[in-house]
């Protein structure tokens, strides 16, 4: 018997996409047959609860949960989300419903004996249920109470090895795409950079000292799985800068219809039969490939990596051999000013232990950003207030075309002092020698 | 319910502690295939959809059979993920970024018994489990954040938008019959913490009334000059006024704060600094939509999403009119589409005065932009315009 009549949520059970409110249940009823295995460190019913209050928010279409105030564990600034429920009398199970955030391995490839640890702790001393995961890329263990959060954090740090990830003003977990471990189109090893990235600013991770939030984000190649380049702070995106490879009997196979082009994913449609000319020579953008007796020919000068071709015929054209990737600056959600997409800051990098190249680019930025960054200012705010070119001053960065997408609209220069001959100061007396008033 | 210490001491929270180790190193969490096989990939091919093949120099083949979830993710169930990549897959198993599983087995012959397997699990309620599909020029799984579910600004249930809509275009996420891949995500507030504003189509909760005062409790339950600093258009200011004392039946003056109504943007972040301005409201709430954008850099460079729905309503539980929105959007976008078009990419090509046509949607005044200097390059700054 349920707690709590759902009739509401109950139609969301219908209908073939997994249903949440039937998870939640399963939840909710496992916890009350085992209740006299396992001694659970929260109230037995607190999914029964959840699903009572989220009936209720569904009846009056308003929220019931309140921000979470001071919560969290000694030592950190983030990792926790406080929440408190409004109708605690009600709905007891949710009083308190805080979020952990746990820091998840790079690319999110698991074993089971981890995940099975991860799910008999959260069983036994939170609600079960999860979210798998955050948008953020954590795991997120959803409702606690305050006195688990210490159990839980020691349970995870001297049991299983693994730490919780960040929150609030402060660098917030990393993400990278899966990359070498299984995409062909991987420039550099996301997941291992994530990490070392993840490890050597800890401290930065844990403890709050920013401005605001500050994310990073890895894709290994331009098609961006991981969408760095739309929300996060520092993007880093896989590139090459030498010469797509070609394989001439699989672009031949691929015309001649043997291979299926886009590796497939494109099969639920018919589409009449592949069209090399109009179907990638004709789109790509900058026009540099063409045919030219039979073969496949591009000028590699003029590509722009911007990966359709490969994505169409991904066993004829390979990235090149000399990879790295590109740093572009500043993403953020549209508060307050409008959406910003990250701006290229660094065109080439190579990614190579112990990545001291990145690390001072990033260790720069941040530098400039904690002095002159106000409080809640998102990096991107800031290199807009102070400019792209205090970006590049302090980072030490040369100006270079590739930095605009076209040069400046404005003859509005900021001239500084230093760069016109004589200064500013000037002696009028002088002028007046030359124009008598 | 006895308490059951970790072995965490409140007196001595240092002793023994452990912290700043990070996460687990993934080379610990990589099946073996993939392990031997890291940078070495040669290709990759979607034998059908929901599998994805990928082939390394050395021969060896990885089979990957991605599922759908609704993210969040019950305990128990994680144990049946748990269970069935022990049967099939040696033990592990990983997630993607858009909160689908992958399944991955290192034999070809492995794939129907694994396919088989998770078909055939089935939710009480009668929805499947574990739908096989997400690949190539098709739906995906929708990213979406917390809604009525935990977060306490939300104007919309996250959950609930995005099983309907999943629901209404379920075909599609086992199909591959798009011109190009449709990215569909959900936030359940401006704030956006999914970062949706580059999807091909996005399902945003707005409210739409500023908050609602609780003069009583402002001085009490808030620092005053926090919540004015909270404000992102400065509508708050700090001000005084009379309230009648409900025990003693007197009047007093109070600290509170007043809100210009026409400048507030609706975005709560004075409800996060200041439990007194609460802001959700059963009329005021619903969602916005937004489509055309994107974030890959594949022929062009990344788009913002653009609004084309100003408001639809909160129609718990099933949201029909969202349901009926993304049906017309899908169907104009697979009928008009060129081959690798992108919805944003077909919107323009047509030219928006066409697409609002193709879609059925209709165009109204709040969809032209008016906030701050942005929305002056969102006019049409040309002659060139359709009839
Ligand atoms: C009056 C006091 C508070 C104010 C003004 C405030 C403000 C905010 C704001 C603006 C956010 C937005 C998200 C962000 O900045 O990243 C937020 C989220 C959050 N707050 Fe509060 N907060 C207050 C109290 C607290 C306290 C004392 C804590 C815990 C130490 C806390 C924990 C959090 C957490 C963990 C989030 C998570 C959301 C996220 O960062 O993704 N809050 N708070
Ligand atoms: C002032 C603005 C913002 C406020 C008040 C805010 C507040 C919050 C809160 C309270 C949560 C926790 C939700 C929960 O678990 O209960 C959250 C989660 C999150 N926030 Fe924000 N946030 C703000 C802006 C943003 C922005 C601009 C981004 C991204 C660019 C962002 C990214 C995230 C992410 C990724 C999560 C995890 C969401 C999930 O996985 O469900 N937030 N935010
Ligand atoms: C046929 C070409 C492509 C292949 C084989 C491919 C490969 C992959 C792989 C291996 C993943 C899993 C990544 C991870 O979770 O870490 C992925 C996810 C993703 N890719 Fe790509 N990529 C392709 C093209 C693109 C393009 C052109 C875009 C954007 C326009 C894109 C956007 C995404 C997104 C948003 C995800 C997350 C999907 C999910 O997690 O379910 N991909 N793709
Ligand atoms: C303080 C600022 C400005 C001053 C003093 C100024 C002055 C002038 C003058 C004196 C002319 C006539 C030149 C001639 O034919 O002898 C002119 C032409 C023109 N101005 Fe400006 N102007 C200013 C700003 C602008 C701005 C901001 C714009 C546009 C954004 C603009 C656009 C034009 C155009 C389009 C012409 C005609 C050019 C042509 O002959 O084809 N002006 N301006
Ligand atoms: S971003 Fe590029 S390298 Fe990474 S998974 Fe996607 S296609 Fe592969
Ligand atoms: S990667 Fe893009 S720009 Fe380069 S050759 Fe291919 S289609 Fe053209
Ligand atoms: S989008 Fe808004 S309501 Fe949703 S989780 Fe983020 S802050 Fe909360
Ligand atoms: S909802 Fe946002 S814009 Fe409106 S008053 Fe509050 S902080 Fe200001």
């Amino acid at each position: 018997m349920p707690k709590h009549e759902t009739p509401l949520l109950d139609q969301l059970e219908s209908g073939p996409w997994p249903s949440f409110v039937s998870d939640l249940k399963r939840q909710a009823e496992s916890r009350t047959q085992k209740q006299s295995e396992i001694q659970y460190q929260i109230p037995v019913d607190v999914v029964d609860d959840l699903l009572g209050l989220l009936e209720l928010s569904y009846v009056e279409k308003e929220v019931h949960w309140k921000h979470g105030g001071i919560v969290g564990v000694f030592g950190y600034g983030g990792g926790v989300i406080g929440r408190y429920c409004d109708q605690p009398e009600k709905f007891p199970g949710v009083a308190h419903f805080h979020t952990m955030r746990i820091n998840q391995p790079a690319g999110k490839y698991y074993n089971t004996d981890f995940l099975r640890q991860i799910a008999d702790l959260w069983d036994f001393r939170g609600s079960g249920v999860t979210n798998m995961h955050g948008s953020t890329g954590d795991i997120i263990l959803l409702g606690t109470t305050t006195p688990q959060l210490e159990e839980i954090f020691f349970e995870l740090t001297h049991n299983m090895n693994q730490d919780l990830g960040g929150s609030g003003s402060n660098l917030r977990t990393p993400e990278a795409c899966l990359g070498e471990s299984r995409c062909e189109w991987a420039c550099f090893d996301t997941q291992e950079l994530c990490y070392q990235l993840t490890m050597e600013y800890q401290d930065e991770l844990h403890r709050p000292a920013f401005p605001y939030k500050f994310k990073f984000k890895f894709d290994g190649c331009p098609n961006g799985c991981v969408a760095s380049i739309a929300r996060s702070d520092l993007s880093f995106i896989g590139t090459w800068r030498d010469d797509i490879r070609i394989d001439q009997e699989a672009v031949a196979a691929y015309v001649g219809g043997e291979l299926k082009p886009n590796g497939g994913a494109h099969a639920g449609k018919d589409w009449g039969p592949f069209d090399i000319q109009k179907e990638v020579i004709d789109l790509c953008p900058t026009k540099c490939m063409w045919m030219e007796g039979g073969k496949l020919k591009i000028n590699d000068r003029e590509c722009t990596r911007c990966m359709h071709c490969l994505n169409v015929m991904p066993r004829a054209l390979r990235i090149g051999n000399d990879r790295g990737l590109s740093i572009l600056a500043g993403a953020k959600a549209p508060i307050l000013d409008g959406a910003q997409m990250s701006s290229l800051l660094v065109p080439f990098m190579k990614v190579e232990d112990p990545y001291d190249n990145i690390k001072e680019v990033i260790e720069n930025i941040w530098d400039w950003w904690m002095e002159e960054g106000k409080n809640r200012e998102r990096l991107g705010e800031t290199m807009k207030r102070q400019g792209f070119q205090k970006l590049l001053e302090v980072t030490g960065i040369p100006a270079d075309p590739r930095h605009v997408e076209h040069p400046r609209f404005t003859p509005y220069i900021f001239w500084k002092e230093e760069e016109v001959p004589g200064g500013f100061e000037r002696d009028i007396a002088d002028y007046r020698s030359r124009h008598p008033k | 319910m006895a308490f059951i210490s970790s072995g965490y001491n409140p007196d001595k929270p240092m002793e023994n502690r452990i912290s700043d180790i990070g996460p687990r190193h993934y080379s610990e969490f990589l099946p073996p295939v993939i392990k031997n096989n890291k940078g070495k990939w040669l290709w990759h091919e979607i034998i059908e959809p929901g599998v994805l093949m990928h082939k390394a120099e050395s021969g060896d083949e990885v089979y990957s059979v991605r599922v759908g979830t609704p993210r969040i993710m019950s305990v128990e169930t994680l144990r049946e993920v748990l269970d069935i990549a022990d049967k099939h897959c040696d033990g592990y198993v990983r997630w993607t970024t858009r909160n689908n599983i992958e399944f991955m087995v290192d034999n070809k012959d492995k794939v129907q018994p694994l396919k088989d397997d998770l078909v055939s699990r089935k939710f009480d309620g009668g929805s499947f489990k574990f739908p096989i599909g997400g690949t190539g020029a098709g739906l995906t799984n929708i990213v979406h954040t917390q809604g009525w579910i935990h977060c306490h600004t939300p104007a919309t249930d996250a959950s609930g938008t995005v099983k309907v809509v999943m629901d209404e275009l379920f075909e599609e996420f086992g199909q591959m019959r798009f011109p190009a891949q449709l990215r569909i995500s959900m936030a359940c507030c401006l704030n956006m913490c999914g970062a949706v504003h580059c999807s091909d189509i996005a399902i945003l909760g707005y409210h739409r009334k500023p908050p609602a005062i609780d003069h009583e409790e402002v001085d009490n339950l808030c620092e005053i000059p926090l919540a004015v600093a909270a404000c992102p258009t400065a509508a708050i200011r700090p001000t005084k006024t009379t309230i009648t004392d409900k025990k003693t039946g007197e009047e007093k003056s109070v600290k509170t704060v007043a809100i210009k109504n026409e400048r507030c943007m609706f975005c709560g972040n004075c409800y996060t600094m200041c439990p007194a301005l609460p802001l959700t409201d059963a009329e005021g709430d619903g969602l916005v939509i937004m489509a055309g954008g994107k974030v890959s850099n594949r022929i062009d460079a990344p788009k913002f999403s653009k609004v084309v729905v100003a408001f639809i309503p909160n129609e718990t539980p099933r949201w029909p009119s969202l349901a009926k929105c993304m049906r017309q959007m899908v169907d104009a976008y697979v009928k008009g589409a060129k081959k690798y078009e992108r919805f944003g990419h077909w919107a323009e090509r047509i030219g928006w005065e066409r697409f609002f046509e193709a879609t059925g949607l209709e165009f109204t005044h709040h969809l032209i932009d008016d906030f701050r200097d942005p929305a002056y390059f969102t006019w049409r700054q040309t002659t060139n315009f359709k009839f």
